[in-house]
């Protein structure tokens, strides 16, 4: 379907773009609302690209389905929405711990549990950076538009494949229902990452040592098959995949993958401003209720008043670095909208202390963050 | 220029797939902005269904329609929830197959047996182009040969010659109008 030209695209179906564009090879999943269409799009696009689709029986075996793929050597993804992603959490872990590349989509309902399946919520930011147990870091991107779910996803594909890591998608409903006009030619030929293969003698292969590849503290990924014989688990474990209890190696091994992400904040930071200059209030909003946000803020600057917009793109790690700029702006307030009871306000809170209010504003049951909302918090802080 | 346009009925309608065509038809079609949203029960078929669109010469920020321009209703309890919703000086079109009695609204309201047009033209399934004919005539939004054109892209093969007289049928009705 290699249309070109303006097209009316659902952001699902960006997002199963962009994967196929990423190199996409693998789907699989467990369908559920509202990521549904991901699954079945890539039911019918996969098998024209020689790629394989996967409906497994539950969402467990579907996060296995993908490391196993990726550790074969195929670019894989699956998605699910928030009772699939709660499921996924276990071996999302040993993603993040064996470091196999991947990418999770989450399009967020209403929850806990089942929840409201076909109402939009942003409830998943925390447990997409700590839903999994133990010490890890996690990338986790949420796009705002149709086009964003297009080139975000590529983007997730290209961390995943450089860093060895899983990579997290964080749709909500508004975005993954929205159809919305997209020219995906537009967006250029994105460039695309492919991983790192180890080029030692087979003999030699230590699949977690560091200083072998193009980055020191990622190591080469070889593909299950092309002879490399090494051995994968998600005990803590020595360069060559063993399982150990030395403090010593374990300790190693896990500042290694904590740091490989933890130290590339600030490249990893994606954000939008929108009119920050001279912003007396700020909100800083994300996901569809970025659209809200942005909205606001226009209506905010046709009033006069001076408000601006920070879209956070990059959810975790949390962009420290430009957040804790806003400390030095004199602010009157900064305002963080989101679908839930109040999650990214607390980072948020963390870095900006006591230099000017942080003020959450929340609504959940699927009901939408209106820009008259936003813009009456905005009128309520100058 | 913002128009917001609103289609509701019972899920299986084929309301929702109206209203892609039509927001299709202006984005792949002419450079008009769009926006296609839905909101919907957890069941396939029966329970209320709502599809949005908004057309506009703008950016679309906020993706949510208010007050809308124009409204189709093609069930009782869509007509009751969401006529009042429309915009003043805007306009209702209600399938009067299904609909009986509409709200007082400070709106144009258009009856028309949509449901019963599309049975008479060979099957009731294509009541949802009937009304897409009636809303392209009636809100002169988006030109008909780019509906025409996003509806023949978006339909099942072999359907096209049920569809575009359904299509028509609807352009028919809009004329009839005062």
């Amino acid at each position: 379907m290699n249309e070109t030209g303006p097209r009316l695209l659902q952001g699902n179906e960006a997002c199963v773009e962009g994967a196929l564009a990423a190199g996409l090879r693998f789907f699989a999943g467990y369908p559920i609302t509202p990521s549904t269409e991901i699954a079945e799009i890539c039911s019918l696009r996969l098998p024209q690209v020689g790629g394989t689709f996967l409906q497994m029986e539950d969402e467990i075996a579907s996060m296995a389905a993908v490391c196993g793929a990726s550790l074969a050597g195929a670019k894989a993804m699956t998605a699910t929405s928030g009772p699939g992603f709660s499921l996924k959490q276990e071996n999302l872990g040993f993603a993040a711990q064996a470091e196999i590349p991947c990418v999770v989509v989450d399009v967020q309902r209403v929850g806990p549990s089942t929840g409201m399946p076909t109402s939009p919520a942003q409830g998943d930011v925390m447990q997409a950076r700590w839903g999994t147990h133990g010490d890890h870091e996690i990338v986790v991107l949420s796009p705002s538009s149709v086009m964003e779910a297009y080139t975000l996803t590529i983007t997730a594909f290209n961390i995943a494949e450089e860093l060895r890591t899983p990579v997290v998608l964080l749709m909500d409903e508004i975005v993954g229902h929205l159809r919305e006009k997209v020219t995906l030619d537009a967006a250029g030929k994105l460039p695309v990452v492919d991983r790192d293969k180890p080029s030692c003698p087979k003999e030699l292969y230590k699949p977690y040592g560091p200083g072998q590849g193009r980055l020191t503290d990622v190591p080469p990924l070889a593909a299950f098959g092309e002879g490399y014989r090494f051995h994968v688990t998600g005990l803590t474990h020595g360069e060559d995949g063993s399982p150990t209890n030395n403090p010593k190696v374990g300790e190693r091994q896990i500042l290694r993958i904590v740091q490989k992400i933890a130290s590339r904040r600030d490249e990893l930071a994606r954000f939008e401003e929108i009119s920050m200059e001279d912003a007396e209030v700020v909100v800083v909003a994300y996901g569809g209720t970025a659209r809200s946000a942005k909205k606001a803020v226009r209506d905010a600057r046709a009033e006069g008043i001076k408000a601006g917009l920070l879209r956070v793109i990059t959810l975790w790690p949390f962009p420290e670095t430009r957040v804790a700029k806003l400390r030095e702006m004199g602010l009157k307030a900064v305002i963080v909208p989101e679908m839930n009871m109040g999650q990214y306000v607390l980072p948020v809170k963390r870095v900006i202390g006591d230099a000017c209010p942080v003020i959450p504003l929340n609504k959940v049951a699927g009901q939408f963050i209106e820009p008259k909302d936003i813009l009456e918090a905005i009128k309520g802080a100058m | 220029m913002r128009t917001e346009l609103r289609l509701a009925g019972e899920g299986g309608q084929g309301l929702m797939t109206a209203a892609i065509i039509f927001a299709g038809a202006a984005a792949e079609y002419t450079d008009l902005n769009a926006i296609q949203t839905q909101s919907y029960g957890p069941e396939s078929r029966g329970g209320s269904s709502k599809a949005d669109v908004i057309i506009a010469d703008e950016d679309i920020d906020y993706p949510e329609v208010d007050h809308p321009h124009f409204v189709v209703v093609m069930a009782q309890e869509a007509c009751d929830k969401f006529v009042p919703t429309v915009a003043k000086g805007g306009t209702v079109i209600v399938d009067s197959t299904y609909v009986g009695s509409v709200p007082e609204v400070d709106a144009r309201v258009v009856k028309y047996p949509i449901s019963a047009k599309a049975r008479e033209l060979g099957r009731e399934i294509v009541a949802n182009i009937v009304a897409l004919g009636l809303l392209t005539g009636l809100s002169r939004l988006v030109p008909e040969e780019a509906v025409m054109k996003s509806l023949l892209k978006r339909i099942p093969k072999g359907t096209e010659e049920l569809n575009k007289k359904a299509f028509q049928a609807g352009l028919e009705a809009a004329k009839q109008v005062p």
